[in-house]
């Protein structure tokens, strides 16, 4: 066991988080609780299976073994109760913004959203015309990371899922997610 | 089957008169919005016909200017491996037509998908409700005179600059 938290190249940067301190080769890191917390949430992100329009194709994509999602331990979960993401992946309609709403809200605390592409950011090529299509999924919900593209690639994504990993490092146990 | 015979067979349910609409592939019927129902069933039960199939159902708005709407059926016979399309016009003001789903069960999707764009009221259809807008939405999107709605449950449609 205490071998295994040392030498596990698998774990990322644990440097990121503890402090170097080791008392030889007992095991022991100091570190701060946030950074814990952060580094084991950042690490098993499981984003639900979601996908709403085209971007969803893309978004299988990055599953994929030559993108491989599951590096970053995600596992894409068929329910909202075992997501810890949510990635919007397509358009957002009016009559959809109810599902989606409701499903953010049935996901349990820590939640992130990732709004992926132009269509979830803005509204997209509906932007003028498109009575039915609600303008940004943030009208909707609180989003964490946005990802610009149409769609985006699954570069893009994995891209965004890095910022939003960047976004937990910076996060507290002290401050509520709510209060910015 | 030709087209005369088309025709003829037509005739023997219709009350009013019914014309080709020229230079059409496939052929278009123009019938009257009081007999579509009577000549639907007699294509679709007459052994030389056998209009088995409906496969789609088209809406249509005129404009202002003309007052008019259509509802166009499209029909295939799948053992005389032949099209038909009838068409029918309606007023503009509460237009409204008897349902074919009786006839075709595929009917019944398809007129709802053009009750919910053009507001064109299928009369004893079994379940008349709209198919691809929420149903508390205002106004229907494709009729040329359609205003969208400012906001849909105190969310602004419009884009904000």
């Amino acid at each position: 066991m205490s071998d295994t938290i040392n030498t596990n190249s698998q774990l990322p940067d644990v440097s990121d988080f503890a402090y170097k301190e080791s008392f030889g080769n007992s095991g022991l890191i100091i570190t701060k609780l946030d950074n814990l917390f952060n580094w084991s949430r950042l690490s098993s992100l499981f984003p639900m299976t979601f996908g709403i329009a085209c971007c969803a194709i893309e978004f299988m994509s990055t599953g994929t073994t030559p993108y491989d999602m599951d590096r970053f331990g995600m596992a894409p979960r068929a329910t909202p109760r075992q997501a810890d993401v949510m990635i919007v992946a397509g358009t957002v309609t009016f009559k959809m913004a109810d599902r989606v709403r409701r499903l953010y809200e049935q996901m349990a605390d820590p939640k992130y959203v990732i709004s992926m592409g132009s269509c979830s950011n803005c509204g997209g090529p509906y932007w003028q015309h498109g009575y039915h299509v609600v303008k940004g999924v943030d009208k909707i919900i609180p989003v964490d990371v946005y990802v610009p593209g149409c769609p985006p690639r699954p570069e893009a994504l994995i891209g965004g899922i890095l910022k939003l990993h960047e976004k937990i490092k910076g996060e507290s146990i002290l401050t509520s997610r709510t209060d910015g | 089957m030709d087209k005369e015979k088309l025709l003829g067979l037509v005739a023997e349910v219709a009350r009013e008169n019914s014309q080709w609409v020229e230079n059409s592939n496939p052929p278009v019927l123009l019938i009257s919005a009081s007999d579509l129902l009577s000549v639907s069933h007699h294509l679709w039960s007459h052994a030389s016909s056998y209009f088995d199939q409906l496969s789609c159902v088209i809406g249509l708005d005129n404009g202002l200017e003309a007052g008019t709407m259509e509802v166009i059926y499209t029909l295939y016979s799948i053992p005389f491996n032949q099209s038909l399309m009838l068409k029918v016009v309606l007023p503009r003001e509460n237009p409204e037509i008897e349902s074919v789903a009786s006839v075709w069960k595929s009917a019944n999707w398809m007129e709802r998908e053009v009750f919910d764009m053009y507001g064109i009221k299928f009369l004893n259809h079994p379940d008349l409700r709209r198919i691809l807008m929420p149903a508390d939405w205002d106004g229907f999107p494709l009729r040329k005179d359609y205003k969208e709605q400012e906001t849909y449950r105190n969310i602004k449609l419009a884009p904000e600059p």
